[in-house]
């Protein structure tokens, strides 16, 4: 059984202006000790996909079809209590800028130990507090001692990313949903970062999902990718199908369009246009008009395909 | 460096110092520029490179004069202009133009596209309306803003549009420096493309010379003629283009190779978890500024501070050893 399981999850947000189906009927699964990442544009769904797992949706925002099942159990079953005792224990999640995720007026010591005493009152203070030391430790804060007593603003970008993912690996999690933890950081930092993440959940055998807009970032660490456009999932499988063979134009363009080392191409290529507003989606397959092979066909939304053990929504790719 | 081509700037041992409070009564400097010398050539693109706090920013705004040199020389067309600040520079103030990092907070929100776009031409020409509105219009086709877009106000736009609009503000006066200052890393990866194919193509159709600051070297490829690699507020490493990408010498040029996200390599493993972070640039030590994060370093390293020399080729290299 998979770990995590989300079946035709939708999460609309009831504007002013209109709804705006931020989230729109996707599935994915993740087992346990995976990786997922799950890419794509600003404004494709991505983070809301993360938030909507945790039920951290306010209004005007509402989750309105779907399940989520975690570990057997649908979260959005469960009430507000129960789902509290989930958070930050079971799924922890890590923000995209560090900078704001940590509360500027208490330690960082202070605010490492309350998440460990906050779901398990019968720890000793001591106790947590040898716990926080050894993670910080384990996600490579130098001078880890010392560290307990600053606040944030002594610390750098680099350095309280590092405090952040400590707090969310704090209570052992099964699950951790890392929102764009390293855009924020240098090329230096983030290399550092992500190798962290990758040992960490290795070692310990938990999954993770990581949510980006860089698929290099995502090539690097993951075993299973999502690529989201508008709200819907457009292509999903393995990494080594997405990365070395995408099929979708969306996900080939994603591909194309980074810079590389040792490229001889004067010229990056270039996916054209932008993404459509979600409150004014076009007839049909949401990206054809920035699409290199979209004809008439493209004019209804296309049908799930299954190619392999990849799956795909596009009129233009034929099975076999 | 040939004598064929023509400087524009010349940026000679600049020092730039920061007073920081250390404690109650205790102040120190804090040195963001450490004699940073470099020229840049008509027509071409420097890039400058490297993390965070290692004064890339800096530099640009000393050019710019929003901040004062505390020492050295900048010459604009052979003039010193390091102790200018803004009202006295003049008629050269229009000539360099800088385009920000993040295009979310350098756009006026309450102002039209129009007049954010009109605002130059007014303080600096004197062309009447109808001039004002073809020179806008004419550049909006260059830069890819639809003419529909320019009574909208920046909110109505995407990050990539956004950036596009600061793009055609700075390039309105036709200046003959523009200083971008990570102009594309607060987008996504796939409108980062755009902006740096669109930044190519207006190099080559208005000759224009660009210092390009950013921490990605994977980028700086695609734009530069010439890459000064920066720590701690000095230049480690400067080469053309070719030099730089075919053989990076200093290790902290190897290092930002290495680190860089490529689909076709695997994470390196445990020396990028070695590299550490850069140091605070108020206890500057003795020796080498990156011998505490090098992993070639010798015990000579600690002792001297190395000068940079010339390995051959005007590619200039801040580390004995290589």
């Amino acid at each position: 059984m998979a770990l995590l399981e989300i079946n035709n999850l939708k999460t609309y947000f009831f504007t002013r202006n209109g709804v705006v189906k931020s989230v729109d009927g996707i599935d994915f699964s993740i087992e346990k000790g995976e990786i997922l990442g799950i890419v794509g544009e600003s404004g494709a769904g991505k983070s809301i996909t993360g938030f909507s797992i945790l039920n951290l949706i306010d209004d005007p925002g509402k989750i309105v079809a779907g399940e989520i099942i975690f570990n057997g159990i649908n979260l959005l079953t469960l009430s507000e209590e129960k789902l509290e005792k989930i958070r930050g224990n079971e799924i922890s999640m890590v923000f995209q800028d560090p900078q704001t995720s940590l509360n500027p007026v208490i330690s960082i010591g202070d605010q490492l130990i309350e998440t460990i005493l906050y779901h398990n009152k019968k720890v000793a203070k001591k106790d947590a507090r040898k716990t926080c030391l050894d993670i910080l430790k384990l996600v490579g804060m130098p001078a880890a001692e010392k560290r307990m007593g600053s606040y944030p603003h002594q610390l750098s970008g680099g350095m309280k990313q590092r405090v952040v993912i400590a707090m969310a690996l704090l209570n052992n999690p099964k699950l951790l949903i890392a929102d764009e933890p390293t855009t924020a950081l240098d090329v230096t930092i983030q290399a550092q970062i992500l190798y962290l993440m990758k040992k960490l959940s290795k070692d310990m055998n938990s999954s993770l999902i990581l949510i980006t807009h860089d698929i290099a970032v995502v090539s690097q660490l993951c075993d299973k990718i999502a690529v989201m456009y508008a709200g819907r999932i457009v292509e999903y499988g393995r990494k080594k199908d997405i990365i070395f063979n995408p099929m979708h134009p969306y996900t080939k363009g994603l591909v194309a369009c980074l810079p590389k080392l040792n490229d001889e191409n004067d010229r990056l290529y270039q996916i054209p246009g932008i993404m459509p507003s979600l409150l004014n989606l076009p007839e049909g397959c949401y990206f054809k008009n920035r699409c290199d092979y979209a004809d008439e066909e493209c004019n209804t939304y296309p049908e799930k395909k299954q190619i392999d053990k990849r799956i795909l929504f596009c009129h233009k790719v034929k099975e076999n | 460096m040939s004598q064929s081509q023509r400087k524009l700037v010349e940026v000679k041992n600049v020092v730039k110092t920061f007073s920081v409070k250390t404690g109650t009564f205790k102040k120190r400097d804090l040195y963001a520029l450490n004699r940073v010398s470099f020229d840049i050539f008509k027509g071409k693109t420097l890039s400058l490179v490297g993390e965070s706090g290692c004064g890339k920013t800096t530099i640009g705004k000393v050019i710019l004069g929003l901040h004062q040199a505390t020492n050295g020389l900048v010459n604009f067309r052979g003039k010193d202009i390091s102790k200018l600040s803004p009202h006295k520079r003049g008629a050269i103030q229009k000539d360099i133009q800088m385009i920000f990092q993040d295009p979310y907070s350098s756009l006026n929100p309450r102002k039209k596209i129009k007049t954010i776009l009109e605002q130059p031409l007014k303080i600096h020409t004197d062309y009447k309306k109808k001039e004002r509105l073809n020179t806008i219009l004419s550049l909006c086709d260059n830069v890819g803003i639809d003419h529909s877009y320019l009574n909208r106000y920046p909110h109505q736009f995407s990050g990539g549009q956004r950036q596009r609009i600061a793009i055609a503000r700075a390039m309105i006066l036709k200046p003959e420096l523009v200083l971008a200052d990570e102009p594309i890393s607060a987008l996504d990866v796939s409108i980062q493309a755009q902006i740096i194919n669109l930044m190519m193509d207006l190099k080559e159709k208005y000759r224009l010379t660009t210092l390009f600051i950013t921490h990605d070297i994977s980028v700086v490829k695609y734009l530069s003629d010439h890459v000064a690699v920066m720590y701690l507020g000095e230049i480690v490493e400067y080469a053309s283009k070719k030099q730089l990408f075919n053989s990076p010498k200093h290790p902290y040029t190897q290092m930002l190779f290495s680190t860089v996200p490529d689909i076709n390599t695997p994470l390196e493993t445990d020396s990028v978890l070695k590299a550490g972070e850069i140091q605070s640039p108020i206890d500057l030590p003795q020796g080498c500024f990156f011998a505490n994060r090098c992993p070639y370093k010798v015990p000579s390293c600690s002792a001297a501070h190395p000068e940079i020399l010339d390995v051959g080729d005007n590619h200039l290299v801040r580390c004995p050893n290589c």
